[in-house]
C-alpha cells in the first residue's frame, strides 16, 4: 500500500519568539507530512510548540518578534517566506483555519451569515445574493438547525457550540484542502464536544479534506484521528498511526501522558502515575533529548539530541528516544512514571 | 452512609436575568454529604454546579432552603458565628492565575485565613504556612516567592495550602484541576486524593470531566439545568448511570480504547434557556426516550436502590446498561 500523497509537508521549521530573557525555541526543528484525506492530530501540552507550530504554517503569527525557519509546502508551493499577499490567497482557500475561541476569533459586530459570506467572496467572484444564500447552506451543512435564523443571529446570540459550527462553516467555505483545527471542541461541554468531533470526521469522509488537529486531549485523539504527533517541547517526540502512538507508545513521554490520563474504566488506581516536574518553559532548553530532566529512564546517553527515527523496519512509527528495546518494556509495564 | 456533615434542603438560588425577570440557578437541591467522603458533583456549563458549590460556603446567598452544618443552620448565622463558621468551609479555584494575590507573597498568601478566621498569632501562622507548603510538594522557601514565579500545577499547590490554612471539615474544588496539563493534573490530584485521606476531609469536587471524578470520588451527583437529576456511589453509577442524560454524558466521553471508534449515540440539540425551561421533565426536550408523562409531570428525585437516586419517570436499566 502506498501513502497517499502528501498536501502539506514541513521540514526542519523553526519558530523563535523574541522575549525579555532571549529567544524561546517554541518550534526547534520539526518534520511533518500531512497526507491527502487523513486526520493527524498534533498533540501536546502548554508551551510544548503545536499552537506555535500550526499557526506557523500559513503565516499566522508573522510579526517583528516572530523568527520562522525551515520550509512549510502546500502541494509544492513554499510557504515560509512567501509574500502576504500569497499567504492571503493560501488562508481560507487551501489551508483553512479553526480556532479554539470562536467568539474571540468572530467579528462581533457582524452577523454569522455575513461572515461565512465574506469569507467565500474573500476567494471567489460571486454575487452577494449567492454567498449569502450558500452560507445558509454551509451553516445547515455544520449541523445548525434553524440556519437562516443562525446566520442573522450576531456571534454573542449563538451558544459555544453554535459557535464553533460557524467557525468550521466558515473553515469550509472554499472546500479547503486543508483544515488545520486548534483545539477546537476544548472549551465545549461533552455532549457538544461530540457533535463537533463527529462533524469533523464528516467533513474528512464527504469532502476529502485533510485535518490537522491541534489538541491536548488524548481521548479526542483516540475518537478521531487516523495518525498522531506527539509534541514536547518543540520538537516531535513521537508519531504514527493512532493504534500505534496510543496503544503500543515507545517514547516515555508519550507513556507518560497516557498513564496520566485518569480511566474511565477498569480498576481505579490509588495513585495515578504522573510525570514529576513540569515542562520547560524558558529559553533555555536541556542540551540532548527535552525530556531527560523529567524522565524516569534518562541515562548519559540522554545528552545528546535524539533523532526522530524508525524503531522497526517497515512501519513508520518514529519516536525520539534512545532506550533500548529492553528499556522501554520495562517503562511500559511500569507506566513510564514514578 | 456514615454521619451527615453537610445538608441541604431545598437550596434555591436566583439570579436577576433580563427584563427583570429571574434565572433560577439552583432549583430546590436536597443533599447530604458524609463526614469524610469526597462527593463528585458533575454536569454541562451552566448546570448550576458552580452556584450549588458557591451557595454551600454562601460565597452566593441563597434565595431559600437551608444547610446544616455543624448543629446550626449556614442560611442564618451572621457576624462572628458565620465567621468562625467559615474556618471550617474553604475552597479550591479552577484558576490558579486569577485566584491568588499577584502583589503578595506566598507565605502571606497561605496564611491570612489563619490569621482572619482562626485568629492565630503571627509567629504560629508562620510555622503553619512552612509546614502547609511542605505538604503540598513545594517546600517551605516558596514562601518567600510571588504567584507569578510558579507554573500552573504549583499555584494550584499554592491554592491548595490556602484552602487548608484555616484547617477546614469541608473543601469545594471547583474545577480544580481543569485548567492543568495532563500530567501535572495528575500531580495535584494524587495531592488532594492523599490529603483528603489523610487529613479526613470532606469535599465536594466539581468537575465536568468525569474520568478525574471517577479517579477521587466516592459517589456522584449529576446536574441538568439547576436539578439534581442523579446521585449514586462511584461504581453504581459509572457501570450502568440511571438517568437518560448522565447517560449521554457518559457516552460523549471520548475514550482511549483500542480499535475503531464506537458509533455513539448522541444527545441532540443543546441546554434549554434556563430562564424558559420546559414544563414536566427539565430533560424531556433532549432525551431520546421522552414520553407523555415526561411532558405533564415534573420528576422527583427518588431512591430506586439503596444509595441511589434518579429524577426520571422511566430511569435506564442499570443492571445491563452498559453506557459505552
Amino acid at each position: 500500500m502506498t501513502a497517499p500523497e502528501a498536501v502539506l509537508e514541513v521540514r526542519g521549521l523553526r519558530v523563535q519568539f523574541d522575549v525579555p530573557a532571549g529567544r524561546l525555541p517554541a518550534v526547534d526543528g520539526v518534520d511533518l507530512t500531512l497526507r491527502k484525506g487523513e486526520i493527524l492530530a498534533l498533540v501536546g501540552e502548554s508551551g510544548s510548540g503545536k499552537s506555535a507550530l500550526s499557526m506557523s504554517l500559513v503565516g499566522l503569527n508573522r510579526g517583528p518578534h516572530t523568527h520562522i525557519s525551515g520550509s512549510v509546502s502546500f502541494r509544492g508551493r513554499e510557504l515560509v517566506g512567501a509574500s502576504e499577499r500569497a499567504l492571503r490567497q493560501v488562508r481560507g482557500k487551501d489551508v483553512a483555519v479553526v480556532f479554539q475561541d470562536a467568539l474571540a476569533a468572530l467579528n462581533p459586530l457582524h452577523r454569522a451569515g455575513a461572515q461565512v459570506a465574506e469569507t467565500i467572496r474573500a476567494h471567489a467572484d460571486v454575487p452577494r445574493a449567492t454567498a449569502a444564500s450558500r452560507a445558509v447552506e454551509l451553516l445547515g451543512e455544520v449541523g445548525i438547525a434553524g440556519p437562516a435564523r443562525a446566520a442573522r443571529a450576531f456571534p454573542h446570540q449563538l451558544s459555544g457550540g453554535m459557535r464553533q459550527r460557524v467557525m468550521i462553516a466558515m473553515g469550509l467555505a472554499n472546500d479547503p484542502a486543508v483544515l488545520i483545527a486548534d483545539e477546537p471542541t476544548t472549551a465545549l461541554d461533552v455532549t457538544i464536544q461530540a457533535q463537533v468531533l463527529t462533524l469533523l470526521k464528516r467533513v474528512q469522509r464527504e469532502h476529502g479534506t485533510s485535518v490537522l488537529l491541534i489538541t491536548h486531549d488524548l481521548g479526542v485523539v483516540a475518537e478521531v484521528a487516523d495518525r498522531v504527533a506527539v509534541m514536547y517541547a518543540g520538537r516531535i517526540v513521537e508519531q504514527g498511526t493512532r493504534d500505534e502512538v496510543l496503544f503500543d507508545p515507545q517514547h516515555p513521554y508519550t507513556m507518560g501522558l497516557l498513564g496520566s490520563v485518569p480511566p474511565l474504566d477498569g480498576p481505579v488506581p490509588e495513585r495515578l502515575p504522573a510525570i514529576p516536574g513540569s515542562p520547560p518553559s524558558g529559553v533555555e532548553r536541556p542540551s540532548g533529548c527535552g525530556f531527560q530532566p523529567r524522565c524516569a529512564f534518562a541515562h548519559d546517553g540522554c545528552g545528546e539530541r535524539p533523532a526522530l527515527r524508525r524503531r522497526y523496519g517497515g512501519t513508520a512509527h518514529l519516536d525520539a528516544c534512545v532506550l533500548p528495546e529492553q528499556a522501554r518494556v520495562r517503562a511500559r509495564a511500569t507506566g513510564a512514571a514514578v | 452512609m456514615s454521619e451527615v456533615l453537610l445538608s441541604a434542603r431545598g437550596l434555591r438560588v436566583d439570579y436577576p436575568g433580563r427584563a427583570g425577570g429571574r434565572v433560577r440557578a439552583l432549583r430546590d437541591v436536597d443533599l447530604d454529604i458524609a463526614q469524610g467522603e469526597t462527593l463528585g458533583l458533575v454536569g454541562e456549563s451552566g448546570c448550576g454546579k458552580s452556584t450549588l458549590g458557591r451557595a454551600l460556603l454562601r460565597v452566593v446567598e441563597p434565595s431559600a432552603g437551608r444547610i446544616d452544618f455543624l448543629g446550626a443552620d449556614l442560611t442564618r448565622l451572621r457576624g462572628r458565628r458565620l465567621k468562625r463558621t467559615r474556618a471550617e468551609l474553604q475552597m479550591v479555584f479552577q484558576d490558579p492565575f486569577g485566584s491568588l494575590n499577584p502583589r503578595r507573597k506566598v507565605a502571606e498568601i497561605v496564611a491570612e485565613p489563619m490569621l482572619r478566621a482562626r485568629g492565630a498569632s503571627r509567629a504560629e501562622a508562620e510555622r503553619a504556612v512552612a509546614g502547609l507548603l511542605d505538604l503540598v510538594g513545594l517546600g517551605a522557601e516558596a514562601g518567600g516567592r510571588k504567584p507569578h514565579e510558579f507554573s500552573g500545577g504549583q499555584r494550584q499547590r499554592i491554592g491548595i495550602a490556602r484552602a487548608l490554612a484555616s484547617s477546614p471539615r469541608f473543601v469545594v474544588a471547583d474545577e480544580a484541576v481543569s485548567a492543568l496539563d495532563v500530567s501535572i493534573q495528575a500531580q495535584v490530584l494524587n495531592l488532594l486524593s492523599e490529603l483528603v485521606r489523610d487529613r479526613g476531609l470532606t469535599m465536594l469536587f466539581i468537575s465536568h470531566d468525569l474520568g478525574v471524578v471517577r479517579h477521587i470520588a466516592d459517589r456522584v451527583a449529576v446536574m441538568y439545568l439547576g436539578e439534581i437529576i442523579e446521585i449514586a456511589s462511584r461504581d453504581a453509577f459509572f457501570t450502568g448511570p440511571a438517568h437518560p442524560y448522565s447517560g449521554a454524558l457518559l457516552a460523549g466521553v471520548p475514550v482511549l480504547r483500542p480499535g475503531p471508534p464506537r458509533e455513539r449515540q448522541l444527545l441532540e440539540g443543546e441546554l434549554p434557556d434556563p430562564a424558559n425551561p420546559p414544563a414536566g421533565c427539565l430533560f424531556r426536550t433532549r432525551c431520546p426516550f421522552a414520553t407523555d408523562i415526561c411532558g405533564t409531570r415534573h420528576p422527583e428525585l427518588r431512591e430506586i436502590a439503596p444509595g441511589r437516586s434518579v429524577r426520571c419517570h422511566l430511569p435506564l436499566d442499570t443492571a445491563s446498561e452498559d453506557p459505552h
